[in-house]
Formats: C-alpha cells, sequence, structure tokens
C-alpha cells in the first residue's frame, strides 16, 4: 500500500474542514479526488504535504509503510511525495534550474548519493525535458517570477518530472488552464505515470480527465468523501452536477473555512 | 512561537583577541591628545593644523539625533583615540612584521606573506589606528600607482595629501567627519595616474583589537583622468561587551573619464541578541566625479554593527558622469540600521541608479535614508531608485525615507520601492521540493539581494553570500 488515509479530520484556525477522510492508493493508480468548491480538496493536498497552516486533529495516513503525519515537510518530500500546487510561488532572482538543481541534490543527499554539479545536472535536465517533449524556455528564468496561470502550472509538472516522485499530488492543476495548455501538461503526466508511481489528482472539473484517465474518482464533500467510483463516476459528475452527491446539510461550514484557507 | 519567530543567533566568527602589547594615548580627547597622535605619525605641520581646526569645529556641533536608531549616550572622553601595536616604527619589509599579527590577519582570511597572498588582490591592513602591511605594492608601484597606508601617504606624498584630503568630504561635513579630522590615525590612501587601468584590486582589511577603543580610519583615493580602480574594505572587531565607536570617512575623486569601483563587506561585530556590545558605524563615505565621463560606483554589504549611520554618495559635478549605489543591508537581533546614499546631480546629462536591499530579522530596524537632488544645472539628468525591503519574523521593522529635489524640468526620475515579507508559504514551498528552512532562507534572500551581489568583484560575491547566509542563520528555524 502506498498510501492509506484513515478517518483524516484536519482544521485551519479553528474551523475543521476535513471531518474523516479515508482514502487508499496503490503504486500505479491513478486517483481522482473532485468536489465543488470549499470541499476540502486542497486541504487534503495541502495536510498531505505538511502545510504548519493546519492542524490535523484525528485519524491517521501511512504513506510507503511510515506514518506521514510525523513526517516534516521537507522529509515527506525527500520520501518522494510531491505537491504540484495551486498557486505556486514566485523565488525571486533564483533560476528555475538552480532551484530544481538544489532540490535534486536535497533528495540525492537523503538517498546517499552524490550532489550533481552543475554541468552533470543540465545532462539531468535535458533528459527529463526530453522525456516530457519540453523545450528549455523556463529554465533560466527566475522561479515563477513574471510567469502567467498556465507557464505557473507547466513549471510545476516540469519540477514533477525532474524529481520523479513516488506520490505525485496535483492540486488543481487545471484552473486556469486553457485547451491547450491543458493537453500539454496532461500529456506530460500521462508520459509519467508509471507502475512504482502513483498519482492523486485534485479537480473540479472533469475535462482534465479526458486527457489524464483516472482508475479511481472519490467526491469530496464537506470535508468527507461520500461517493467513490470508476471514470465513469466523473462523467456522471460533470452532467449532473454536485447536488445530487451532497449529503443533508454538509458543505457550508466547510466550505467558508476551506475558502478562507485558500487564500 | 511560529518556526520563522524562533531566534538564535550564529556565534560571531571573528570574535577572538589579539593579545599584543599596544603603545596607546590614554582615554579622552583634547588638543594634547591630537598633537601626541600627530607626533606619533611624524606627520608635516600641515596636518597637525587642519587637525585642530577640525577639533576646534567639532567643539561647536552637536552630534546628530535625526538617524531612525537609539541608543545611549556616547562619554567622547572615555575613548581611547590612538592604539597601536608596538613594533618598529619603519618596516622595512614585511617579515618584520609582528607574526602575532600575520597570524591575525590568516585567521581573518586575509594573508599577507608573500606566498600565501590572494593573487590579483593588493591588501592594506590595518589594525588598530596603523596600517601594518601593504602588499603589492612594488606591483603596483611599476605602473605608478600609490596604494599604502594613509600616514605614510601623509609622510611621502604630502602634496597629494594636501591638495585632495577634505575636498570631498571636509571636516565641516557633519559631527563624526569633524571628530575623524581630528583624530584619524590610519587608513589606506590609492592613486591612481593618468590613464593607468589598475592591474590588481586594491583591498583595505580594518581589525578593531584593543578595547575601549575608537577606530577612525580615513581613505582617500584619488583617480586621475581616464584611471581605473576597483577597491575593496573589509572589517571585523573582537566580541567585547560595551559599544566600540566608529567613525571613519572615505573620500573618491575622479577625474575625466576615471572610473572609481568601491565596494565594502563590513562585518563589525554586531552585538549579542540582547544587543550588549557591537560597533556603533557611524561613517561619512562620499566620492565626488569631477570629471566629465567620470563614474564612481558604491557596493555595501553590511551585516555588522549594532548601529549603523551610513550614505555613500556621489557629487556628479561632471557632464555625463554616474554614480551608482548598491547596498545590501541585514539587521538581525537589535541591530539598528539607518544607511542610504546621498546623489547631488550638478552636471549635465548625468546619471545615478540606487539600488538598496534592506534585510530585517528578529528585532532588527533597518531603515533606507536616501537624496536624490538635481540642481537647476543637471540638464537631461536622470536617476532611477529601487528600494526593498525583506521582512523574516514579525518584530523586526523596515523603514523607508526618500527624499528627492528637482530643481530642472528635464530630469528624468524613477523610483521603485517594494516591501515583501518571507512568509510560510514560500519556504514551505520550498521545503515540499526536500530544502530544509535554512536553505530554503538562504536562496530566498539570495534571490532577493541578486542585483547588488552581481555587482561585487568575483572574489568577494561568495563571501558576501557566505556572510549573509551566517547572518541570518538561525532566523527562521
Amino acid at each position: 500500500m502506498m498510501l492509506e488515509i484513515r478517518d483524516l479530520r484536519a482544521s485551519v484556525e479553528g474551523n475543521e474542514i476535513l471531518k474523516g477522510v479515508d482514502l487508499t492508493v496503490r503504486a500505479g493508480e491513478v486517483h481522482a479526488v473532485m468536489g465543488p468548491n470549499g470541499s476540502g480538496k486542497s486541504t487534503l493536498a495541502q495536510v498531505l504535504a505538511g502545510h504548519p497552516a493546519y492542524q490535523v486533529t484525528a485519524g491517521t495516513a501511512r504513506y510507503l509503510g511510515k506514518d506521514l503525519l510525523q513526517l516534516k515537510p521537507e522529509e515527506r518530500a525527500r520520501e518522494g511525495l510531491f505537491l504540484a500546487f495551486q498557486y505556486p510561488v514566485a523565488i525571486r532572482g533564483i533560476t528555475n534550474s538552480y532551484f530544481l538543481r538544489s532540490a535534486v541534490n536535497a533528495l540525492r543527499k537523503h538517498q546517499g548519493l552524490p550532489e550533481l554539479d552543475p554541468l552533470d545536472f543540465l545532462q539531468v535536465l535535458e533528459e527529463k525535458l526530453k522525456a516530457i517533449g519540453w523545450d528549455d524556455t523556463f529554465l533560466n528564468r527566475a522561479v515563477n517570477e513574471g510567469f502567467s496561470g498556465g507557464e505557473k502550472k507547466r513549471n510545476e509538472i516540469l519540477q514533477l518530472a525532474v524529481l520523479e516522485p513516488t506520490l505525485a499530488i496535483l492540486d488543481e492543476t487545471d484552473s486556469g488552464l486553457d485547451i491547450d495548455a491543458l493537453k500539454t501538461v496532461a500529456d506530460a503526466v500521462n508520459k509519467l505515470r508509471r507502475r512504482d508511481r502513483a498519482f492523486v489528482i485534485v479537480t473540479h472539473y472533469q475535462r482534465l480527465l479526458n486527457y489524464i484517465v483516472p482508475d479511481h474518482v472519490h467526491v469530496l464533500v464537506g470535508g468527507r468523501i461520500v461517493k467513490s467510483g470508476g471514470k465513469a463516476l466523473a462523467l456522471e459528475l460533470e452532467e449532473k452536477g454536485y447536488d445530487w452527491v451532497k449529503p443533508e446539510g454538509a458543505g457550508a461550514a466547510g466550505a467558508a473555512g476551506a475558502a478562507g484557507a485558500a487564500t | 512561537m511560529t518556526s520563522i519567530e524562533a531566534q538564535v543567533l550564529q556565534p560571531y566568527k571573528y570574535g577572538f583577541v589579539t593579545d599584543i602589547e599596544a603603545d596607546a594615548v590614554p582615554p579622552g580627547l583634547s588638543e594634547d591628545v591630537i598633537r601626541l597622535i600627530s607626533q606619533k605619525k611624524g606627520e608635516p605641520e600641515f596636518m597637525l593644523a587642519w587637525r585642530l581646526k577640525a577639533y576646534r569645529h567639532w567643539l561647536t556641533l552637536k552630534e546628530p539625533t535625526w538617524a531612525n536608531v537609539k541608543y545611549g549616550p556616547i562619554d567622547y572622553q572615555a575613548i581611547r583615540y590612538y592604539s597601536a601595536p608596538k613594533q618598529q616604527p619603519r618596516l622595512e619589509s614585511l617579515e618584520q612584521v609582528d607574526p602575532k599579527l600575520v597570524e591575525t590577519f590568516d585567521k581573518l582570511g586575509i594573508p599577507l606573506a608573500e606566498q600565501k597572498r590572494l593573487a590579483g588582490v593588493a591588501v592594506d591592513a590595518v589594525f588598530d589606528s596603523v596600517s601594518v602591511a601593504t602588499t603589492f605594492k612594488e606591483t603596483l608601484a611599476k605602473h605608478g600607482i600609490i596604494f599604502c597606508a594613509f600616514s605614510e601617504a601623509v609622510r611621502e606624498h604630502a602634496e597629494l595629501i594636501e591638495r585632495w584630503l577634505g575636498s570631498v568630504v571636509p571636516y565641516t561635513d557633519n559631527f563624526f567627519a569633524a571628530l575623524n579630522s581630528a583624530v584619524f590615525s590610519d587608513g589606506s590612501f590609492a592613486y591612481i595616474p593618468k590613464g593607468v587601468r589598475c592591474p590588481l584590486e586594491l583591498s583595505t582589511y580594518f581589525r578593531i583589537n584593543a578595547v575601549s577603543t575608537g577606530q577612525f580610519e580615513r581613505t582617500l583615493i584619488v583617480a586621475e583622468d581616464g584611471g581605473h580602480v576597483s577597491y575593496l574594505e573589509g572589517c571585523s572587531a573582537p566580541v567585547r561587551d560595551e559599544h566600540q565607536l566608529h567613525a571613519a570617512v572615505v573620500e573618491l575623486v575622479a577625474l575625466e573619464n576615471a572610473t572609481i569601483k568601491y565596494s565594502t563587506i563590513q562585518n563589525w561585530y554586531p552585538g549579542d541578541a540582547e544587543g550588549r556590545g557591537g560597533i556603533y558605524n557611524f561613517v561619512t563615505k562620499r566620492g565626488k566625479c569631477a570629471g566629465k565621463n567620470s563614474k564612481i560606483s558604491w557596493t555595501q554589504v553590511e551585516t555588522g554593527s549594532a548601529i549603523t549611520w551610513k550614505y555613500p554618495g556621489c557629487i556628479l559635478q561632471g557632464d555625463n558622469s554616474i554614480g551608482e549605489f548598491y547596498s545590501v543591508a541585514v539587521t538581525n537581533n537589535r541591530q539598528q540600521a539607518d544607511t542610504g546614499t546621498k546623489m547631488i546631480h550638478i552636471g549635465k546629462n548625468t546619471r545615478s541608479t540606487i539600488v538598496s536591499k534592506g534585510i530585517s530579522a528578529g528585532h532588527g530596524q533597518n531603515t533606507y535614508r536616501g537624496l536624490v537632488k538635481i540642481m537647476k544645472s543637471a540638464v537631461g539628468a536622470r536617476n532611477y531608485s529601487q528600494c526593498d525591503s525583506m521582512l523574516i519574523g514579525d518584530q523586526c521593522g523596515a523603514h523607508t525615507f526618500p527624499y528627492i529635489d528637482v530643481r530642472t524640468s528635464t530630469a528624468i526620475m524613477e523610483h521603485e520601492a517594494s516591501t515583501s515579507k518571507i512568509g510560510e508559504d514560500q519556504i514551505f514551498y520550498c521545503k515540499q521540493r526536500g530544502l530544509s528552512a535554512e536553505d530554503a532562507v538562504s536562496m530566498i534572500v539570495n534571490g532577493f539581494c541578486k542585483e547588488v551581489f552581481k555587482e561585487l568583484p568575483m572574489e568577494f560575491a561568495v563571501e558576501a553570500q557566505n556572510l549573509l547566509g551566517i547572518s541570518l542563520e538561525g532566523s527562521v528555524g
């Protein structure tokens, strides 16, 4: 089992957003977590990555046999957990290639491998870019500085490709992308699918799932997974909206809290 | 306490004391003390007369209080104005320098011994009140370049000193400049003759060692027509519980088509986490672009001192002359800095660029204070100013006081300012990619300062980055 989440509850500033999430992810699988705005989707992604603004109040999360919640964010990253951010931050004056090399070397150090010098790294980088069919236009620009929304999302996927995580969580990677950019990103993700790598794709809309076909689809409403199924479920949601899966009275309180947390 | 608030100061690395016998005057300031200093240095009459005029003027002045810094009263009679390691009065060669001094500078990473010298950098080493050694003098002399201790220049090149001393910063300039003019002990002098491009980086390393001693050095650099020079100063001091005063004056003169690049890496002892001890750094630095097409560029990385009060500026007198100011100022713990620049445009088509980066952590208070003055004669003058502040934690402060005085309608002024905070989100983003909190802060801060670091001479850019890492270590947990 790669990731096993049981009854996970989490709050931000005293508002409970996740109200008992259960989710099991195996190697090689692609899971889509869908849900209306404010249902707690992004919170789930942030909590798994260890964002300090969220307090886990109950439940467990095991990742590769370890207690995920006991690991610091950087330890989770070094153990192969990657989060593609919904709102990637900019780092002024630091080039993407320098940032990526620092990240790769942090992982290599953790694995007991020697660090890569800039020349060796450049070679590795070129191979990775080739594998997803992208050019090197981003590399000498400062990390996310002055990037358009689409460029930021692409940059997250580039980092994913270079860091080769075991578990990749994509937080609304499709939001703000036009159809061409969406295809480019989806195409890269598909090329990165492997038997020993799992994806958790958090999304509001079904359209990304036309290009990245999930093995499992879960519907998160009011901080709980209220329905799970195969890829057909995503299409059904597209057609009918989220109202039909909402349990009575759920949603409102969690929605306010999650919306606040996302800013 | 959030992780960002955790404050632990990395011990100051250069805080050791050298145990060496000193020839010092008793604490206190009077005309007799000034006569004694002048006599010890074997100065010509004009020098003593100038010192005394400065002293008499200083007596009429009051310590300035307008800076955005707080400190207790300074007892000027408790300070020792001269302290020098005992050694032979005139050294024939470096081999005669006291081994303890050579060892001190070795420990600071400034090798003076012939075989270990930094390639491409000539160093003047100043220990308390005197210059103890200058390297590569002969190599420089071949090009007609004079690079020596200030006191030596006063004796050997009196006509140059008499001509240029006080020509940019007169002794009447301000309280600390007047004090310095009265009691200055040593420093560096560099003279670049007509058309000569200095083949080496010139560098002075200032070390305060003796207790209760003020350091009042004076640096003068003159570049004749078409001369080029790049100069760097570094500084450090032992860890002591009481404050020590450092009041220096630096004057630069660039004649027609001359270029002077002056870089500072200032790492005076900053005091401890509670604000005990540390250097009071009250410095007057100014350059005069006297000739057409001349250029003076100041780059400073200020990580030390309990209090910094300094405004390296340029008087852009020659037509088409250029003034630049690139600064990184860091205040951590209880450090306070009030620093910036003055750009005075007099000549036609003069241009100035100001890039200031202030970083505050702990309880540090960082103030940018800058004046851009465009005189009526400065037709077509241009200024670009950029002041960026970065806050780490929520106990520190950043303040910006830009003064702009424009007297011609043909001037073009641009001013940009920003304040940012290293937030949890930025650090979290880096951590999510596997970086430690410390690496994340170092990366974010270095990126923030990049525009300034790229102005530093290659040899010192790495040192500056490391220094910044050390000064901020522990500011984020």
